[in-house]
């Protein structure tokens, strides 16, 4: 019997970030629009690994996920054993046109997920020429605050327990267990200190509650989708972003949370496949 | 409900198992009610419903009974499935020294929603 082979590949890109190099990991799978894919906080690029298994999605679009520098399997740059980590919105933003470049991605629609969603709105407002649309996932211009993240990164706390125990209650009400636990896991294996560090952008470098209103959407289309039981981004918060941007769409996804592709894959696909459909057809007409 | 902790949490292996390093003492609040939970190798010890005058706790959760109740529902609903959730949206709260809530934060958020089981919502 022939065994099962998924069909995503996985390499690694040396990319120039910061004045350093980095040994950045990505995976893909299939052909068509680049569809590249950012990942939450404190976790890594497997959260796509169901989009990237659904023939639906990878019949027309290559789908592409990298994991940032100090994620999964992208170490850090050589000299992190003494550095606080700390992700800004510039190196942030450097790293996505980076990898993008780096590719020769044909002007890819970019989805990010929770920081990687505040991140489409940046990149949605700067650097709409190189893309042709976004698609923002828990997604909004700023966050307000639930927890104190000094609780992440301390001795006597275990790090990858303590994340994961945080971010658990993000996950939908319904999601089934596999898939809640697996994103979990992801949580758990994340470096000391780098989900603190990501943070830092989302909550300290990154309000772009005056910079949304600048986004145009005839430029480059928004999509925001967010899940009903995420009270870290919550729908008010999207339905609030995607107000200040003229021509955004946005959708509240009913059971699910705040890591939607990896949580809950068949629910999430309900509510993305309709966009990827809208995109492709946008992209297939005259522009 | 909360009682029922002693009976929910022991007979869980695997809870257990996880807080095997914990031994503490926190307060639950239902509305005006005080529960002091005592916990020991991860083992529910006690639950004593009342006021319990100079008895420590380290820490505390506080919430009205309509929020445990929401909270206890089998599948809850958004905003009431989670301590955190709770807290968020201001439906609880929690104080006291919280070293030892966030060290076993997984075990003692299983803890709490451990009456989920029960199946029912009163």
């Amino acid at each position: 019997m022939a065994a099962r082979i998924e069909p995503i590949a996985g390499r690694y890109v040396h990319l120039t970030l910061g004045g350093r190099d980095c040994r950045v990991y990505f995976e893909e799978a299939g052909v068509g629009i680049p569809l590249l894919c950012l990942h939450t906080a404190g976790s890594d690029g497997r959260q796509f690994r169901h989009l990237m298994n659904d023939a639906a999605v990878t019949d027309h679009f290559r789908v592409i996920a990298f994991d940032l520098p100090w994620h999964g399997k992208s170490t850090p740059p050589a000299g992190w054993e003494d550095e606080e980590y700390k992700l800004t919105t510039a190196a942030y933003v450097e790293a996505v046109m980076t990898f993008s470049r780096a590719l020769d991605l044909d002007r890819p629609v970019v989805m990010g997920c929770s920081m990687g969603g505040r991140i489409v709105l940046e990149l949605a407002a700067g650097h709409a020429r190189e893309l042709s649309a976004v698609i923002g996932l828990e997604a909004a211009d700023h966050q307000t605050p639930w927890y104190d993240t000094e609780w992440l990164h301390r001795p006597d706390i275990h790090g990858g327990e303590v994340c994961a125990a945080l971010v658990s209650g993000l996950v939908g009400a319904p999601a089934p267990d596999e898939h809640r636990w697996e994103t979990l896991w992801g949580y758990m294996q994340s470096g000391p200190g780098v989900f603190k560090g990501d943070l830092y952008f989302y909550r300290v470098d990154s309000d772009f509650r005056e910079r949304v209103a600048g986004i145009d959407t005839r430029a480059c289309p928004v999509h925001l989708l967010t899940g009903s039981y995420d009270f870290s981004c919550t729908p008010e918060d999207t339905l609030r972003t995607a107000a200040k941007i003229k021509g955004a769409q946005a959708a509240i996804m009913e059971g699910l949370g705040h890591f939607p592709m990896s949580e809950d894959p068949a629910r999430f696909r309900e509510y993305i496949l309709p966009v990827l459909d809208k995109l492709r057809a946008a992209r297939s007409g005259p522009r | 409900m909360i009682e029922r902790l002693f009976d929910l949490v022991n007979a869980d292996a695997a809870l257990v198992r996880r807080g095997r390093f914990l031994t503490t003492d926190f307060l639950v609040e239902v509305g005006d009610e005080p529960f002091h939970v005592s916990v020991q190798d991860g083992r529910i010890a006690s639950v004593t419903r009342g006021p319990a005058p100079a008895r420590p706790w380290r820490f505390a959760i506080r919430a009205s009974a309509e929020a445990w109740r929401e909270f206890w529902r089998p599948v809850p609903r958004a905003g009431y499935h989670d301590l955190f959730a709770l807290t968020r949206f201001g439906h609880a709260s929690i104080e006291g020294d919280l070293l030892p809530l966030m060290a076993n934060l997984r075990y003692i958020k299983d803890v709490l929603a451990a009456p989920r089981r029960l199946g029912r919502s009163d």
